[in-house]
């Protein structure tokens, strides 16, 4: 059913009682053109796509457990495409230019919220590598303001501009079009409209090994049978490790645990997305008025969805130090999600020694943000067996050559990216 | 979490700092490592759900690193002894 | 001020002789002291306390603990503004002021009301199918709506006055709970000679049996508590904290609470307003009891609807009547207690019990007047402001009332026993989850392992704290004798998740109060779809509000499991997270704030900077003198003037912020080849040099100086921003790599002070404090190393350039610090030295050509820094295999040029890009990025070091360094990165 004006007001004078199944729950068949090995954001977009611009749909899409049970209901919302490397800036702005049609698009409001997105820094130092990022933002054709402290302090109140507080804010840089999505729905609108195209979502379906003949792929074995498939492509965030030993892939790839924080719900008092430069801590209020927090990886290989007390202690401090307004507010729950971090802090998305194998995953902080040229560039290379070139530069050759796409610097210790 | 310091005993996690997967190990003859043994070495990792082994280093107490057996499912650990080998006729 | 109509003459754990004064909504009102807000409020006669959240209904107080939905009000004002505070954990003191919430004008009149006549349009996920239309109103108008109308209460942008403290406990046996089982199993624990924490959320002990009319061992059950808790605090070994909410369990055995210390109290300034406890225990005895569930007919949300525990509770601890006129709906025979005790303290009671006759063995515990309904439902009632009248089905009968009490029998609280990823399972016989595998070092007690008969939670809270004290390795005390409470009727649940029958298109029955999730809602996520428990919980909100789904949960589950047909295991249950109830984060952080957010380092000479003017700048913990302006002088005149004095005569620059690592043993030099790109083992005693270290992938990682003090000693210095992860690497190649190395380190950091002297003059000041080393060239060569003394004081003295003058690192112990800076001071008088801070530096060594942080930025090799010819290629060491991969080789690198503008008066920022034509954008546009920009007093125009592709090749060339930030284009020529001096004549004259 279309969603429109009409459909809402007919729907609202019967009490809603004719509103259909936003997709079907198929019997998975035997054989499939493409198989999707997960049902998160990524895999349902990656499928709306494989429909929607190359016309391919006897497509299943395998999830273990219900659809966008991962980190695409785990994140913080946030998007942006604000990244230093070119590699990773001109990936993310499509990304947040497909964000930007994408409730017309899926006939699916998403929520998306352009409040803009501000990074603080704090020194000299912080300063002008925020100038020498957003420059190359500004070069690649992205929006990016520099604020000086009198701008930050209008922008965002509730951060404490002071010259005695620990960390005086020196500016920010603001990318406007940056700013929020209720991520839920970015699950269920992709995965209605894939669906709408005839794209089999089975849900709790385990994929448990992968058929492999003369090295090519042949198909999936499944906790509800073997699925034959000519393509197969991996998009299981969380568990790429996993999922690709199966097939024989050891990856640049470590799990570890980002922890996320959500406060009771309060009028309005952030109207934008805010991370600083002298902590790992970004904040965003979501439209039910709960701020949602980010702090730093746990920092250890993790499969638990779950993180410990220091990095909720370090969250806390750091949301009263830079906002001191927050003492009062209250913590209400608190949940961890699995990042893939990759060797050099960027995402992968590759054909693989088996052909007709595709791998997406490794997406570090940036899974989410993604989603939409994830499946887009994903789609493009399961179709035509040729990487989309706004996703080129994320193969695995790069860690064999040494082209890196290092954002942060540090190097290949997934922890600190 | 808690970590068991041979040196030190249970201490709380804010007192290690990570350092990742135990088992890879640095190529004993480096200079006749070939290319793919370096690209295994620093960038590849097995990233198990249940058993790993790993280098935590007591950052925040006695400076050891240590080789820790941790679930990473559950987060339990069922072993911590210093990495630096203890029978290797170091002098010390 | 009015009187507490509601208040009974007697009964009751308050203080009567009492009276405080408090106001709510502007409204002087009074209480007792032992009253919380919710009970003043119904002493009061308000049951009326908040508006929801979606629908802006009217509600009142439903229950008497933290899961309390509706009357969540906003205390204080100012920086002291809480709010969503549940009224019923607020102890009133005198003076509390408290405010309702998301209304507007009015708590009575509150026009966002109207949300409830469109409710209609409103259903569950309608923002998901709607305001898409046209599409820029979204954003225009339908967003900014909806973010007003959301959110509870306001948070008021000041800051809190009061303070917060950090405290850490450690115990064999925590148990959360102080109600009959937790009671227990800290005796029985303690006696065994275990230590044992007892935390508790309320402000005295007792459990829900400060709210009940029992009797134990032959006395009233809650001075039956205060005994055993009187027992209890008078052992050494156990620790009693109350007020206190346990707020999440950790791996580990770790767990997080917060001690309500001051809320209770007139604030002030010098009690802390809540302390966050850190608590490491072995054993966890989970003893949280059970919530009571509601139960879900049309306008079951209505204020004067409550839980029938909690209509229990405000009579029997606060001797305060909710109702005269009741009606209690059950599904069990707890609730006859809730009968009998209003019933006995005056009011008129009706009592409506969904089973049948046969199945309910609690009757004869009400009065004989008290009129039973069975096998009846209240299926709607009604009251806009104030319940009236309940109408019962299928019977057709109406009751008027001006009380509901409800009960839909008691979930226990496992949240603690979930935190670390065991499952719930559902216990059907029960009809609730329970942790039936809990781990061996946690175990439940009481309501909640759902055990409801008080002998048998006595019990099991007795052999729970045995076992515990058993598995810490403490015997059994011997045979304690167990209390005795009267017998009670059995629990006899018969599951009802919501009333059968239809609701009517007006009104609605809400599963979720907070977040008005309704029934209606249900249905329609199970009808589109949604029927998996996270799926339907996520679609309509239900379960996220600030209780966390507490009270709504259950029931939400057993009606997804009748819509879908299928038994309620299969259905699922959601995960629990921390929290168990939400904390302020300035609980959490503690003394963690503001200025102490992060701890300050200061150099041994940091009170001389102060009293000499410095403008200081943060470097990672660091704080360091940026520049010492003088009168009248700006940072850009205060810099030229350092610079300059350097350049023709002397300053001095604190560089006591350098890490510093001493090694000693007969491998050390083996040890730093391996280490560095460069070699160290075959260097002469009383030398130093320049080294680079990468990482493994062939990166930069630092550079600095290394020094051999002696055939087994070597001295270095790290980068201020590396100083602690250099010295991990060392330990973890030594530890890890190398053991078999026989060479001993330790990071020296703190213990030394250190100045670098530079200037044409440097020699000759130097000379007249240093005593005991000649400083002569021939004797004292650039790079050379010796020990004198100044001012008495040791020194150690390196002969090395940042700046390209002539130059000497001072060190001294940190003690002589303060001592030994002044003393050059003061000798440099007659050259005119001056103090330089960080800028000053950069500037000369941007001119001098040197790397520093912008360069070494963690993308770069040694050979895009122009350090390509050190790499030794006679020896491993780290990150040398690595470096020669196509992609570190390549030519079109960026490498390091420097840059000069074309026009000598032009400027141009650090962080703006190279290209080669203006206005173009994409991806390939840049050519690289300026590192480094400063003004150079020496060359009399800006210079810059940058990072250009090919940059090498590329000299004479002219770019466009462009900031479209600044919205700034330059013509710049890239040059040599070295400016001045370039054959070093200067350094090592």
């Amino acid at each position: 059913m279309h969603y429109s004006l009409g459909s809402i007001i007919r729907n609202a004078a019967t009490g809603h009682k004719h509103w259909p199944k936003q997709w079907r729950e198929p019997e998975p068949k035997k054989a499939y053109d493409i198989v999707l090995v997960g049902g998160g954001g990524h895999g349902l977009a990656t499928a709306y796509y494989l429909a929607r611009n190359h016309g391919l749909t006897n497509i299943a899409v395998l999830e273990k457990g219900y659809l966008g049970n991962g980190n695409i209901g785990r994140n913080t919302t946030i998007v942006r495409s604000n990244y230093l490397c070119p590699e990773n800036s001109q990936f993310y702005e499509h990304s947040l230019k497909l964000w930007e049609s994408l409730s017309k698009d899926l006939n699916y409001n998403v929520m998306l919220s352009q409040r803009g997105a501000l990074v603080v820094f704090h020194s000299p130092a912080q300063r002008d590598a925020a100038i020498r990022r957003g420059n190359a933002l500004r070069l690649n054709g992205v929006d990016a303001v520099l604020l000086d402290a009198a701008g930050v302090k209008k922008l965002v109140p509730a951060i404490d501009c002071s010259p005695s507080a620990r960390f005086p804010v020196l500016g920010g840089m603001l990318q406007p079009r940056g700013g929020s999505v209720r991520h839920d729905a970015v699950a269920w609108g992709f995965a209605r409209g894939a669906d709408a195209h005839g794209v089999d979502i089975i849900q709790n379906c385990e994929v448990t090994g992968f058929r492999i003949e003369k090295g090519r792929v042949r198909g999936v074995e499944t906790t509800r049978g073997p699925i034959a498939a000519k393509k197969v492509g991996i998009v299981v965030a969380g568990r790429s490790s996993l999922v690709g030993q199966m097939a024989g892939l050891r990856l640049p790839i470590e799990s570890h645990v980002l922890q996320c924080f959500v406060t009771e719900a309060i009028k309005p008092v952030l109207d934008t997305v805010v991370s600083f430069g002298a902590a790992h801590f970004s904040i965003v209020q979501s439209d039910k008025g709960g701020l949602v927090f980010n702090g730093d990886l746990d920092g250890y290989n993790s499969y638990a969805q779950r993180g410990n007390m220091a990095v909720v202690e370090n969250v806390a401090a750091s949301a009263v130090s830079f906002m001191p307004c927050m003492s009062r507010l209250r913590l209400l729950r608190h949940w961890g999600g699995i990042n893939d971090m990759t060797m050099d802090g960027s995402p992968i998305i590759t054909r693989t020694p088996v052909k007709g194998l595709f791998f997406n995953g490794g997406w570090c902080y940036g899974g989410f943000k993604a989603t939409p040229a994830s499946g887009w560039t994903f789609a493009h290379l399961i179709a035509n067996g040729e990487p989309h070139p706004l996703a080129a530069s994320f193969s695995l050759e790069r860690f064999e050559s040494g082209l890196v796409i290092n954002e942060s610097g540090t190097g290949p210790l997934p922890g600190t990216h | 979490m808690r970590i068991p310091c041979p040196w030190c005993g249970d201490r709380p996690l804010s007192e290690f700092t990570y350092g990742g997967d135990a088992s890879k190990k640095r190529p004993k003859h480096p200079e006749k490592a070939s290319a793919e043994a370096w690209l295994d070495y620093v960038y590849l990792r097995d990233n198990p759900a249940g058993k790993h082994t790993e280098y935590w280093h007591h950052s925040g107490g006695c400076r050891a690193w240590l080789k820790v057996t941790r679930d990473t499912r559950s987060h339990e650990i069922s072993k911590a002894v210093l990495a630096r080998p203890q029978s290797d006729g170091a002098r010390s | 001020m009015s009187r507490q109509s509601n208040r009974l003459h007697q009964g009751g754990l308050i203080d009567r002789t009492r009276e405080i004064s408090f106001t709510f909504d502007g409204r002087a009102l009074t209480a007792h002291p032992g009253d919380t807000l919710s009970s003043a409020l119904l002493a009061n006669g308000i049951h009326l306390t908040g508006r929801s959240f979606k629908y802006h209904r009217p509600r009142g107080i439903y229950t008497a603990g933290a899961e309390e939905p509706n009357a969540l009000v906003t205390l204080g004002n100012g920086g002291r503004t809480a709010p969503n505070t549940p009224a019923t954990m607020v102890e009133v003191y005198e003076g509390l002021e408290a405010h309702s919430q998301n209304r507007w004008p009015s708590l009575k009149f509150d026009l966002l009301a109207v949300n409830s006549l469109l409710k209609p349009f409103f259903p569950a996920g309608f923002y998901y199918k709607t305001f898409m239309w046209p599409r820029s109103f979204w954003y225009r108008l339908y967003e900014p709506m909806i973010r007003r109308a959301a959110g509870l209460g306001t948070l008021a942008n000041e800051s809190d006055p009061d303070h917060y403290e950090k405290a850490h406990a450690q115990c064999d046996v925590l148990i959360v709970g102080a109600g009959p089982a937790g009671l227990m199993a800290a005796r029985e624990a303690a006696h065994s000679g275990t230590s044992v924490l007892l935390a508790d959320d309320h402000s005295f002990p007792g459990g829900h049996l400060t709210g009940e009319a029992i009797e134990i061992d032959g006395q009233p059950c809650a001075p039956w508590a205060a005994g055993i808790s009187d027992e209890l605090k008078d052992m050494e070994n156990v620790r009693l904290i109350q007020r206190t909410t346990v707020y999440g369990r950790y791996d580990g055995m770790t767990f997080g609470a917060v001690e309500r210390v001051g809320d209770h109290l007139v604030p002030d300034s010098a009690t802390p307003r809540q302390r966050s406890w850190t608590i490491h225990a072995k054993q966890l005895i989970n003893a949280t009891g059970a919530i009571e569930r509601p139960l879900v007919f049309t306008g079951n949300d209505r204020p004067g609807v409550m839980l029938a525990g909690a209509a229990r509770v405000y009579v029997n601890r606060f001797g305060v009547l909710p109702g005269r006129n009741v009606v209690v709906f059950t599904n069990n025979d707890d609730a006859y207690r809730t009968a009998r005790d209003l019933s006995q303290a005056g009011a008129t009671v009706t009592l409506v019990d969904s089973r049948a006759e046969e199945k309910v063995s609690a009757r004869g515990i009400l009065p004989e007047h008290v009129e039973v309904h069975f096998g009846q439902c209240i299926s709607k009632v009604k009251g806009r402001s104030h319940v009236h009248r309940a109408m019962l089905a299928p019977s057709g009968t109406e009751l008027d009332c001006d009380l509901v009490c409800v009960s839909g029998g008691w979930t226990p609280s496992l949240h603690l026993l979930s935190h670390v990823g065991h499952r719930p399972i559902w216990d059907e016989a029960r009809t609730c989850f329970l942790m039936k595998e809990p781990g061996n070092d946690a175990r439940a007690a009481g309501g909640a392992a759902a055990t409801f008969d008080l002998n048998e939670v006595l019990s099991e809270g007795a052999k729970a704290g045995r076992a515990a004290a058993k598995s810490c390795g403490h015997g059994s005390p011997g045979n304690s004798k167990l209390p005795k409470a009267e017998n009670l009727p059995a629990y006899a649940l018969e599951p009802l998740w919501r009333v059968p029958g239809s609701v009517s298109r007006a009104d609605a029955a809400f599963v979720d109060l907070q977040n008005d999730v309704t029934v209606a809602d249900l249905e329609l996520a199970q009808r589109e779809g949604f029927g998996h428990a996270e799926h339907a919980k996520r679609y309509t909100t239900l379960g996220m509000a600030t209780d966390q789904g507490k009270l709504a949960n259950m029931n939400a589950l057993g009606i997804l499991a009748e819509l879908q047909g299928c038994p309620i295991a299969e259905t699922g249950t959601t995960t629990f997270r921390p929290l168990t109830a939400p904390v302020a984060f300035g609980a959490i952080a503690g003394q963690t704030r503001g200025k102490a957010f992060r701890p300050v380092r200061h150099s041994a000479m940091h009170h001389w900077h102060e009293i000499h003017n410095a403008v200081f700048t943060h470097a990672g913990l660091w704080m360091r003198p940026y520049y010492y302006p003088r009168k009248g002088e700006d940072f850009a005149a205060a810099v030229k003037r350092e610079v300059l004095s350097v350049r023709s005569s002397v300053g001095m620059v604190d560089v006591s912020t350098l890490g510093k690592i001493e090694l000693k043993g007969p491998d050390a030099g083996v040890f730093l080849d391996r280490l560095y790109i460069n070699s160290f083992s075959r260097m002469r005693v009383n030398r130093a040099r320049y080294g680079v270290m990468l990482r493994e992938d062939g990166m930069v990682f630092d550079d600095g100086t290394v020094s051999r003090l002696g055939p087994d000693h070597y001295f270095i210095t790290v980068t201020t921003a590396n100083a602690s992860a250099v010295m991990q690497h060392m330990e973890f190649c030594h530890q890890v790599h190398w053991p078999q190395l026989d060479v001993q380190f330790c990071t020296v950091s703190e213990a030394w002070a250190a100045m670098a002297v530079a200037g044409p003059n440097s020699r000759d000041v130097l000379a007249r404090t240093v005593k005991g080393l000649k400083l002569d060239n021939d004797t004292f060569p650039f790079m050379a190393v010796g020990e004198g003394t100044i001012a008495g004081a040791p020194a150690r003295i390196f002969r090395i350039s940042f700046s390209g003058e002539l130059a000497y690192e001072v060190y001294t112990p940190a003690g002589f610090g303060a001592g030994v800076w002044e003393a050059i001071m003061e000798a440099g008088k007659p050259d005119g030295i001056t103090s330089y801070g960080t800028e000053a530096m950069t500037v000369m060594r941007t001119e001098k050509g040197h790397v520093a942080g912008p360069e070494l930025d963690g993308r770069t090799t040694a050979a895009d820094l122009g350090l390509g010819q050190m790499m030794s290629t006679r020896k491993d060491f780290i990150g040398r295999w690595m470096t020669d991969r196509s992609g570190l080789a390549g030519k079109d690198r960026l490498q390091l040029v420097g840059l000069k503008p074309v026009r000598v008066d032009e400027t141009f920022h650090m962080g703006a890009h190279l290209v080669n034509d203006q206005g173009v954008t994409g991806v390939d546009v840049s050519q690289g990025h300026i590192t480094t920009s400063v003004y150079s007093p020496t060359c009399g125009h800006f210079i810059g070091l940058a990072l250009l592709r090919s940059g090498r090749a590329r000299s004479g060339e002219q770019l466009y360094a462009v900031s479209p930030l600044h919205d700034e284009s330059v013509t710049v020529e890239v040059v040599n990165p070295v400016f001045t001096d370039p054959n070093g004549e200067k350094m090592r004259g």
